[in-house]
């Protein structure tokens, strides 16, 4: 158990630095740590937490909230959340009251210009792994397809999608 | 009344504030948790005029970690030093942690059931659609405006994490330096 608690605290911990953008960049890491690694849970587990976390409120960085949860209970829980909030945190409160130097170099738009493409093709890498990861027939990517539309091109609310997909599923269609 | 709009800003906030300010960021953030704060902290609070919320936005972009988090952090400790930040963290994640883990308990009890098993899978297929639609909004506009210097390194970032399976840090390591000195030494 201790010894779970502490991959969860290190790994957690070294991945979240590269979170640059929010928990979609890690999804494909976090995913080769719990499903192909350690084997905590199966691929349609982390799907199902990826959904969890998406559809509650407050950051979806919590997944890993639900990771820890799975390998080891409330302590696993509050062990990877933690673990997974420091490092941004604690350089958000070192380098906040630096920023207002750095405003006007040049090099500033220059990193934000250079790691944008980076960062974006592993959220568009994350978006490809859930897709193959949810993939269940033709019903569940007609959901993928249909979401990824109305989200894309309309102004509705999100939420109304990820209720008639579950709709569907209650009723069985999926 | 929009007081945020005439650039009004209240006086520094108590720890308390700060709590219940993202605590409420918090329960009413379905579906995306930024206009809930912009919402907060400019227009019912004021605790940052418009201009100030927009350069604390690309500022918590930029580390890593969720925006939303680390805004809750600079927030936090710009009025009240670590203990603000504290407040302004916790605040917004208490609610969110537990009521994560009550819909996973559920899954896990009742994730046997063809109908709970047929809406989450329901709901799974939905959210990849939707960071799939995330995941196109932020590559447009890139793209549109920089073709030439972001889609080889967009594309090798995908190919490297999705098809072949890189581990995400050397992808960063090997990349980022590279796409930086592009920007740098092409830049306008």
């Amino acid at each position: 158990m201790s010894e779970t608690l502490g991959i969860l605290a290190t790994r957690y911990f070294i991945m979240a630095f590269f979170a640059i953008g929010g928990a979609n960049a890690i999804v494909p890491e976090m995913h080769r740590l719990a499903v192909e690694q350690m084997q905590w849970m199966t691929n349609a587990d982390f799907a199902s937490y990826y959904a969890i976390a998406q559809a509650t409120p407050g950051p979806n960085m919590l997944i890993v909230t639900l990771i820890g949860w799975h390998a080891a209970g409330l302590a696993g829980a509050l062990t990877a959340t933690a673990a997974v909030c420091a490092p941004g945190c604690l350089l958000t409160y070192v380098i906040f009251r630096m920023w207002d130097r750095f405003k006007d170099r040049p090099w500033r738009a220059a990193v934000q210009d250079g790691l944008a493409p980076v960062v974006i093709g592993m959220i568009c890498a994350s978006a490809y792994l859930l897709i193959r990861a949810t993939d269940q027939g033709v019903v569940t990517l007609a959901i993928t397809a249909v979401t990824a539309l109305v989200a894309y091109f309309t102004k509705w609310n999100p939420l109304v999608c990820l209720a008639i997909a579950a709709a569907l599923g209650v009723a069985g269609v999926v | 009344m929009d007081l945020g709009a005439r650039g009004e800003v209240a006086p520094s906030p108590s720890l308390a504030a700060l709590f219940t300010g993202f605590l409420w960021v918090s329960m009413h953030a379905f579906g995306g948790v930024l206009p809930w704060a912009r919402r907060m902290l400019v227009e019912n609070r004021r605790w940052l005029a418009p201009d100030e919320f927009v350069e604390t936005l690309a500022f918590c972009q930029f580390l890593p970690g969720p925006n939303i988090v680390n805004m809750s952090i600079a927030v936090g400790g710009k009025f009240r030093g670590v203990p603000g930040a504290l407040a302004g963290f916790l605040g917004l994640m208490a609610v969110p942690f537990c009521l994560v883990i009550a819909v996973g308990v559920f899954y896990a009890h009742y994730g046997d059931n063809p109908g709970v098993r047929g809406a989450f899978a329901g709901v799974a297929a939905a959210a990849a659609g939707l960071l799939t639609a995330t995941a196109a909004k932020m590559a447009m506009p890139m793209l549109e405006h920089r073709f030439v210097k972001a889609a080889p390194f967009l594309a090798v970032a995908f190919v490297a994490v999705a098809i072949i399976r890189i581990p995400l840090h050397w992808v960063i390591i090997v990349l980022a330096p590279l796409s930086i000195a592009a920007s740098w030494r092409w830049r306008k």
